[in-house]
């Protein structure tokens, strides 16, 4: 230690803490907020040890890597060679630090291999290609710390289940083998705690090292003369407020929920810069160029804002931003917190920030959100159990590297957090699907990819099947883009003519979703990457366009960033609803708009169910408020229309936001539920979550798209394969197939057991909805009107502007086949 | 077509007529000549589950019997004196060696009294193993020709497979993409029968010059219909 301040650097309390700690021989987590010096913290037991170790002289044995440090970005393991690097070899410390990531050159990787670095930064993939290599066992047998940055984000996804596995074969290397975590404040750090170490025996626990957060953030709600909006999310009303906020700060980032949302208000501001500020985008579809360019300029401070997606959630540092701006609600505390944490990242002075809310809803959801920060409150979601897909991908890595015996394994899986609860059942079935696929019908013995041999080991059976999973390996599966690029030639008009489009290649703009531009038709306007582009064509993985302008200009959808609303604020908002005396913090046309609910319908009490029914033109609608965030709503949207239709309501279709659900049908509904036929309570029982959903389930494409998934992640189907780059339709193509066949012949298959789980917890918010259904109980509201309540008005908006939920696909056929018997008349 | 015809038809299907000659098309991916008494299916590529297996990917071992019950469903339906597998019946050349016992004897159960000609394919060139059934590479039926390969350009009375052709729509902004018979009236292209077959958009370059007026019509294979749309309407991709 003394080495280190000999030369000028005076370590923080919480950073000597967890040196301490770590020489003790502990694993430990550290909770500190953005600013705290949380990485350096991490590296420090390392720097010391490895500074403190004779030097390795010539002739010595090979040596492995000391020290792995894990980061969910490749940004991130390449900024933290930058950051760290430079210092180290600035102070003279003979330390070797390298990369290692998807981007690293394959002669790199070798040498790598034979010479390891001291210091190893790199990804939990990387990590599981490492572990299933022969030489695995020799290459980590010097390692003494594993650093786990940003670990709040990893845990929750499945790549947090991988890297848990690998964790655990790591330990079985090196059994005193310390894990640093460094994670920003989260609801359960015991949950964190425990996923450091061995949970063999169960509950054992890493240190905790938290750093209290250092100044209060200044948060305000934009006050704006101008009318709040009842639905929608651009927030077009508050641009001009925006911009002037811009003006008035040195660097202003503005986050967004979706990459849509990140285009328009791009456009937006870009129609009202009068001054020519620099204001740029930077989101996940960009060109990776671009990304660095825009990265670079804002380091270097000559950017005034960045218009920005979770892309720059986690810890890059970035130059000196002043103000943080969130557009639309931030839909948790905790991810608030984290990103309001960008701004002045310095621990001790406070975080300027403005929450715009883009609709009368938002502006509760960010009145509760800037509430909870206040109150310190944390909502990062709990942790799941360990997918049964990613520990088939393990299993497969783990006979890759060496031959196991089935005991060993299942106790080292179950040392890992996420597997503490495996039953043994389930692992020799995985261990079974590994083999031959899992299936009843046992006819692929002879195929077998892994092998129980004499010796009571399953071996890997042929090279080849290493050669597949390394090719597969990882857990993260993009939905089929296509890149956008330039080109001078001019698609024909109309459908059908990508085919003859001839093809200059411009520069690539970015990355689109395929579903996307599968809806248009050459000549199409939309926005991409700040630009309005005009669609020309597709040829192979290519969206051909040309520049742009007028018309009616769409914005492409993007599958990924839309975050539920956290339980918790949920709950504040139901809370906030039913006390009038909170009321006098909202904007007073949003006060307005409550006291007009209570006039003409009624507020529901915290934890009461409100349904409202109305008629209105031929149709008669319900409209219930759960606050139960936009996927469980869709999930019980989907379920009580099927229960409608069963009871003869003759429902006609549904839209769900995160606040609420409105059905509309052509039976009078509120008179069903006055006359008990059915009653609403019957209606919303729980066991519409047995065999309704079971029913709905088996066809939705909810399913389909989560074992397309499983499929991949699991080896049943490849995501690549040498020589043949496969495109994402061709994957979608088979996996549905696969998926019907499946379903129909062996229902109770581990790949479906596992997409079914997937699901529950993922698109169909399940658990959340049965929650809901159980809290509700004896507690529905129903309230019959004449005409539509002020509070139904947001949802009664999306109507038409969103597509109405429904698989109903054969009904589009139908209506493509009657335009042309009504143009050839009915013969 | 007039309204008792259309009652003769079975439900879902499709009646159409090619280079004159009338055909049923039917949502299970058969094609039926009532006049003659001939049912076509093409690309059925059994074994294809058990081929992916061989090379590491174990893929449901099911699709040979979700085919071969289709298949069985629609023979007794329409009774036919003749049966055409138009080419590709195996996935690869030794499909029909690694056909389990089961199966092999449920296919013999559907050949027995009719008239059953294997067209041979580029996945199965060779007469299948141990199967009855006469191995051509065409065959002429009631002023059509059936082969495995379409010919290029334009032709008339020409039925034929290897394409697997499918086709897109695009309504209320909601892509719906499915497999389907795309013919011009003169010729017909069948889809893919087997349970794991994938497809190829009929706006494909693949399928160019083939058919008058450019884009075929699609006779699109819905969950228990065919629907017919004019090629005007179908999107590439």
């Amino acid at each position: 230690m003394r080495w280190f301040t000999e030369r000028g650097w005076s370590p923080r309390a919480h950073q000597l803490d967890l040196l301490a700690t770590a020489q003790q021989g502990n694993s430990v987590l550290l909770i500190a907020p953005t600013g705290a010096g949380k990485t350096l913290a991490g590296f420090l037991p390392a720097l010391t040890d490895l500074a403190m170790r004779p030097k390795k002289r010539p002739g010595e044995a090979h040596r492995g890597v000391h020290t792995l440090y894990i980061s969910p970005l490749k940004a991130l393991a390449v900024d933290i060679e930058r950051n760290l690097g430079k210092p180290v070899a600035e102070i003279g410390l003979p330390i070797t630090m390298e990369t290692r990531t998807g981007d690293t050159p394959q002669h790199k990787r070798a040498r790598q291999k034979l010479s390891p670095p001291e210091i190893l930064l790199t990804t939990p993939e990387q990590l599981a290609l490492l572990i299933a290599s022969s030489d695995a066992e020799r290459f980590f047998a010097d390692l003494r710390y594993i650093v786990l940055d940003e670990l709040h984000s990893l845990v929750t996804s499945k790549r947090g289940h991988l890297l848990s596995l690998g964790l655990a074969r790591l330990r079985k290397f090196v059994p005193d083998l310390q894990a640093i975590g460094l994670s920003a404040t989260v609801a359960e750090p015991d949950e964190l705690r425990r996923w450091l170490v061995n949970q063999n025996p169960a509950g054992e626990m890493a240190e905790l090292i938290t750093v209290s957060g250092g100044a209060k953030p200044e948060i305000s709600i934009l006050d704006s003369d101008e009318r709040v909006p009842w639905s929608g999310h651009s927030a077009r009303y508050a641009i001009p407020d925006v911009y002037e906020a811009i003006r008035r700060h040195r660097t202003t980032l503005l986050f967004v929920n979706t990459r849509s949302q990140a285009e328009l208000l791009f456009q937006e501001l870009w129609r009202v810069n009068d001054d020519n500020l620099p204001i740029a985008l930077h989101h996940g579809s960009l060109d990776v160029g671009q990304r660095r360019r825009v990265e670079k300029a804002m380091a270097d401070n000559v950017l005034r804002a960045v218009v920005a997606t979770s892309t720059l959630d986690l810890g890059i540092d970035w130059g000196d931003v002043d103000l943080v701006v969130h557009v639309g609600a931030p839909k948790g505390a905790s991810r608030l917190a984290q990103r309001i944490g960008r701004a002045n990242h310095r621990m001790d002075e406070p975080s300027r920030a403005i929450l715009v809310p883009a609709n009368r809803f938002e502006v509760l959801e960010c009145r509760a959100a800037l509430e909870a920060n206040y109150l310190g409150a944390q909502d990062t979601p709990p942790l799941l159990d360990g997918a049964l897909d990613v520990l088939a991908q393990h299993v497969l890595g783990c006979a890759c590297g060496a031959p196991f015996r089935a005991d060993d394994l299942f106790a080292e899986v179950r040392g890992a957090e996420p597997y503490a609860a495996l039953d043994r059942q389930s692992f020799d079935r995985v261990v079974d699907f590994v083999a031959t696929g899992g299936y009843a019908l046992r006819s692929y013995e002879r195929y077998a990819r892994i092998r129980l041999t004499k010796d009571g080991t399953w071996r890997v059976s042929n090279p080849r099947i290493a050669q597949q999973y390394r090719l597969n390996v990882g857990t993260i599966i993009e939905a089929p883009m296509l890149n956008v690029r330039y080109t001078r030639a001019k698609g024909k008009s109309g459908a059908g003519s990508a085919q003859s489009l001839a093809l200059r290649g411009g520069p690539v703009l970015g990355k689109i979703e395929e579903y996307f531009v599968e809806t248009l038709s050459v000549g199409d306007m939309f926005i991409f990457a700040g630009k309005v582009l005009r669609f020309e064509g597709i040829r192979e993985n290519e969206c051909y366009v040309s520049t742009g302008g007028g018309g009616n200009v769409l914005v492409p959808s993007y599958a990924g960033g839309k975050f539920p609303l956290s339980t918790y604020l949920a709950e504040q908002v139901r809370g906030m609803l039913a006390d009038p005396a909170r009321w006098k913090a909202l904007p007073e046309q949003v006060a307005d708009w409550l006291r007009m609910q209570q006039l003409k319908s009624i507020l529901p009490r915290r934890e009461d169910l409100l349904v409202e029914t109305f008629p209105r033109g031929e149709r008669h609608y319900m409209v219930v408020y759960p606050f139960e965030g936009r996927l469980a709503h869709q999930t019980l949207g989907m379920l009580l229309t099927r229960r409608l239709e069963r009871m003869g309501a003759r429902p006609l279709g549904f839209v769900a936001t995160d606040y609420s659900l409105a059905i509309w049908a052509l039976s009078d509904l509120g008179a069903m539920f006055r006359a008990k036929k059915p009653s609403l309570a019957e209606l919303l029982d729980e066991d519409m979550l047995g065999d309704d959903l079971e029913a709905w389930l088996a066809d939705s494409w909810l399913l389909k798209r989560t074992f397309r998934n499983c499929a991949v992640i699991s080896g049943l189907i490849e995501k690549r394969f040498p020589g043949q780059e496969k495109n994402g339709r061709q994957v979608t193509v088979s996996a549905d197939l696969i998926y019907d066949v499946l379903r129909s012949h062996e229902p109770d298959h581990i790949l479906l057991q596992a997409t079914r789980a997937d699901a529950a917890s993922g698109l169909l918010d399940v658990r959340r909805l049965a929650e809901m259904l159980s809290r509700i109980h004896g507690r529905i509201v129903h309230k019959m009107l004449d005409q539509i309540s002020p509070l139904a008005v947001p949802i009664m908006l999306e109507i038409g502007r969103e597509p109405v939920n429904g698989e109903a696909n054969d009904t589009l056929l139908l209506e493509a086949a009657d335009l042309i018997e009504e143009a050839m008349g009915s013969a | 077509m007039n309204i008792a015809a259309r009652e003769l038809t079975r439900a879902g299907c499709e009646t159409i007529a090619i280079s004159g000659m009338r055909a049923i098309c039917d949502p299970r991916a058969a094609l039926h000549f009532p006049d003659v008494g001939l049912l076509v299916v093409s690309d059925l590529h059994l074994e294809k589950g058990s081929s992916f297996a061989r090379r590491g990917r174990l893929l449901p071992p099911y699709d040979t019997a979700a085919t071969l019950a289709r298949l069985a469903s629609v023979v007794e339906d329409y009774a036919p004196k003749t049966i055409i597998s138009l080419g590709d019946s195996f996935h690869d050349g030794e499909g029909a060696a690694r056909l389990p016992e089961p199966f092999r004897d449920s296919l013999i159960g559907m050949m027995k009294g009719r008239d059953w000609f294997w067209v041979a394919g580029n996945h199965d060139p060779d007469a299948p193993d141990d199967l009855p059934g006469e191995t051509v590479q065409e065959l002429a039926v009631g002023g059509l020709a059936f082969r495995h390969e379409p010919s290029k350009g334009l032709v008339e009375g020409e039925v034929a497979g290897h394409l697997h052709p499918c086709a897109r729509i695009v309504q209320r902004s909601r892509s719906v993409r499915r497999r389907c018979f795309a013919s011009d009236g003169l010729r017909l292209v069948m889809p893919a029968f087997g349970a794991f077959t994938g497809s190829l958009n009929v706006l494909d370059r693949a399928y160019k010059g083939m058919f008058r007026n450019g884009a075929p019509t699609a006779y699109m294979i819905g969950t228990s219909r065919v629907y017919p749309i004019a090629g005007s309407l179908l999107r590439p991709g």
